[in-house]
């Protein structure tokens, strides 16, 4: 169990700090929300995911996007600008998807895509699939009027949608408190009729064992939609861009320190042999300069590549957009 | 139930105006409601993924009547009443979209859309391009425009061009009970999303309809009423109050050529441009304020196609630049009618103020709607 839960989370880790050394040479062409500090929450709560489930994400997604198994080599490309970019160069580093893998989009606007995956657990639920929806949002996500919306007509109809808020206290550089005047979370998607527990710490063995059972019991059919859970984690680095940013002073190095402390990829890292966490991570650092590689060497779109996408003109019946 | 109308056979037959011409055998009448309601039908019986919500769309009023007998017979499931959450549940249907459902979202007035701007424009717009058409978005959202009978500010707005802004987003006002069957038939096969606007008082139409399947497809408009002198092109309800001005237009000794651009994105505006590279003069109805309105863009397009090649006038009308009010005179003068759309065509054609206003016609009047709503 502990060997692809430290592939996933060491991925991201590598990814994103790679991205963070490529980032001024000006290659990257698209705004980067890393999420170091905080990969623990997508990789855990992916892991009981299969292919044929769907997450939707946040601009702050690199985590979820990889953790589901979405393409890396696609994910770089596309913030590299390029033609061989999930996109095609169309949506850049906050509007990841790859739908083959289930990773169905990521909004700029926050709060949004939590009503698309109620919706496409909607979907699930009609054509009864036996598949999960897993819907990422921030804290800041869940003051939004469409959170409480969303999870009203979730708890309505059932739906096997598993709502996952990534806690990390800080709306750009707002904290929690100063945004929310009761701060429990929780306590919001509990009144909606949600199923709602809070996970602390950042822990991510507690939260594969709960992601875990719940997608179990979804399966199953021994527990119906909707749940919800609050990951507390935090993130290290600046809101957008590839540094800290300590020195705002909305926040202090002194706050971070315990969080960087419990470093979850040291934790997980500890429970592997030095033989088969070396195996994992020379197989990824392999992985990410043959990424950074092809995004490097790949095109940028062909400039009639403007206008096309706007409208769908397959006039087929369309049934299902990825493979079942 | 349904309101008394004072001359619904003369609106009818005015309605019925281009499809007659077009379709001179059909005998089969039905109303706007009606035919929304068959159009609807039809799709979810011969497709198992059109699903129909919005609220109230499976109460005792069945939303005029649009979606009667659907949840009986497509099950709750496929037909569902919403909680009132216009941004979620836009957001849904989306999400509904993108798993491949072909969801119709109905919104039982127009206004009330501006709480589902952002999952319209941020999301069902955006979804095909930003994602470098990996997904599609095929969705219909019904809604309707409200007018007279106290609507007033926030029951009566005509808001279609800040969809038509938007690249992504199709948007259809058919005016006839044969456009209202075969539009939504398109935008429901329609693999993008698609805005259908329908106007409360159109929905008392009475026209020709075929019984089977057809689609009015996007991009195309109807020349209702042949003419030289002057094209008028009127949107949503106004196509009515536009065909009535043609009628006090011969009185005049003018004869106006009547468009129904039924599509206004895509817009054909070669049938437009056409018809004014004929006549030199063009007047646009709209059934919404002027000021960056889908008739100051109908205008302009029309201009850049024909500056250099013709001289041309143009006229624009609509609501006045005021929120609509509820007393009757003070709505009356907010709206363009039949006399006044007639009396600002034959200036157009006389190339100056004339002072001209028809006297009313009791076949051409308006019909009156008694609420309740």
């Amino acid at each position: 169990m502990y060997e692809p839960l430290y592939r996933t989370l060491f991925r991201i880790r590598r990814v994103e700090e790679e991205i963070a050394r490529i980032y001024p040479s000006d290659k990257l062409k698209s705004p980067v929300h890393l999420s170091i500090g905080q990969e623990a929450v997508a990789a855990a709560m992916c892991s009981p995911l299969t292919r044929e489930d769907t997450v939707f994400c946040t601009y702050r997604s690199h985590a979820a996007y990889l953790a589901k198994g979405g393409d890396l080599k696609q994910m770089l490309a596309e913030m590299y600008g390029k033609a061989t970019g999930c996109t095609k160069g169309k949506g850049g580093g906050m509007h990841l998807i790859d739908p083959e893998a289930g990773v169905m989009g990521a909004s700029a606007v926050v709060g949004t895509t939590i009503a698309n995956a109620v919706g496409y657990a909607y979907s699930v639920k009609l054509r009864r699939q036996n598949t999960v929806v897993m819907s990422f949002f921030g804290d800041g996500g869940t003051e939004e009027g469409v959170f409480a919306e969303s999870l009203n007509f979730a708890v309505l109809k059932k739906l096997p949608i598993i709502f996952v808020c990534e806690n990390n206290g800080f709306a750009i550089h707002t904290h929690q408190s100063k945004r929310q005047g009761l701060p429990d979370i929780c306590g919001r998607a509990r009144a909606a009729g949600v199923t709602s527990e809070l996970i602390t710490d950042n822990d991510i063995l507690k939260m594969h064992e709960r992601a875990t059972a719940t997608v179990d019991a979804l399966r199953s059919g021994t527990a119906a939609g909707p749940f919800f859970f609050e990951c507390q984690t935090y993130r290290w680095k600046e809101h957008v861009g590839p540094n800290e940013d300590f020195k705002l002073g909305f926040r202090t190095k002194n706050e971070a320190q315990p969080w960087i402390d419990n470093d979850q990829v040291k934790r997980l890292a500890a429970l592997l042999s030095a033989g088969k966490r070396k195996k994992i991570e020379s197989q990824v650092e392999a992985e990410i300069q043959d990424a950074v590689a092809f995004a490097d060497e790949s095109p940028f779109p062909d400039l009639s590549e403007l206008t096309t996408d706007v409208f769908h003109t397959s006039t087929t019946p369309f049934a299902i957009q990825r493979a079942a | 139930m349904a309101p008394t109308l004072c001359n619904d056979q003369d609106t009818s037959q005015f309605a019925a105006t281009g499809t007659l011409a077009l379709h001179p055998k059909l005998e089969r009448t039905l109303s706007y409601v009606d035919a929304v309601r068959e159009a609807t039908d039809q799709e979810m019986q011969r497709d198992p993924n059109v699903i129909l919500f919005g609220l109230d769309v499976d109460d005792p009023k069945a939303i005029q009547g649009t979606t009667r007998g659907l949840v009986e017979k497509y099950g709750a499931e496929r037909v569902f009443g919403t909680p009132l959450s216009e941004d979620a549940m836009t957001g849904v249907a989306i999400g509904a979209a993108l798993a491949g459902l072909r969801p119709i979202h109905v919104h039982i007035r127009m206004d009330f859309l501006m709480l589902s701007m952002n999952q319209l424009v941020n999301v069902a717009a955006k979804s095909s391009y930003m994602y470098g058409g990996r997904v599609k978005v095929p969705l219909v959202v019904r809604s309707m425009i409200g007018k007279s009978w106290g609507q007033g500010a926030q029951h009566s707005q005509g808001l279609y061009s800040f969809f038509m802004h938007v690249p992504g987003l199709k948007v259809v006002a058919p005016t006839t009970p044969y456009d209202a069957k075969g539009c939504l038939i398109a935008a429901i096969r329609d693999d993008n999303p698609v805005m259908y606007v329908e106007h409360r008082i159109l929905h008392f139409q009475n026209g020709p309809v075929p019984e089977k399947s057809y689609s009015v497809n996007p991009g195309k408009a109807r020349i209702t009423c042949p003419g030289e002198d002057v094209t008028l092109v009127g949107i949503s309800y106004m196509q009515l109050e536009c065909l009535r001005a043609a009628r006090y237009l011969e009185d005049a000794g003018v004869s106006a050529e009547v468009i129904d651009p039924i599509w206004l994105a895509p817009l054909d505006i070669d049938t437009i441009a056409d018809s004014v590279r004929r006549t030199g003069r063009l007047c646009v109805v709209d059934n919404g304020w002027t000021t960056c309105g889908a008739s100051a863009e109908i205008i302009t397009q029309v201009m850049e196609r024909l500056q250099g090649e013709r001289e041309i006038r143009v006229q624009r009308l609509g609501f006045a630049p005021v929120t609509c009010p509820t007393s009757p005179p003070l709505e009356a003068e907010f709206y363009p009618d039949a006399r006044r759309i007639a009396a600002a065509c034959n200036d157009l054609v006389r190339g100056k103020k004339q002072g001209w206003l028809p006297e009313e016609r009791p076949d051409l009047k308006d019909i009156e709607f008694k609420g309740p709503f």
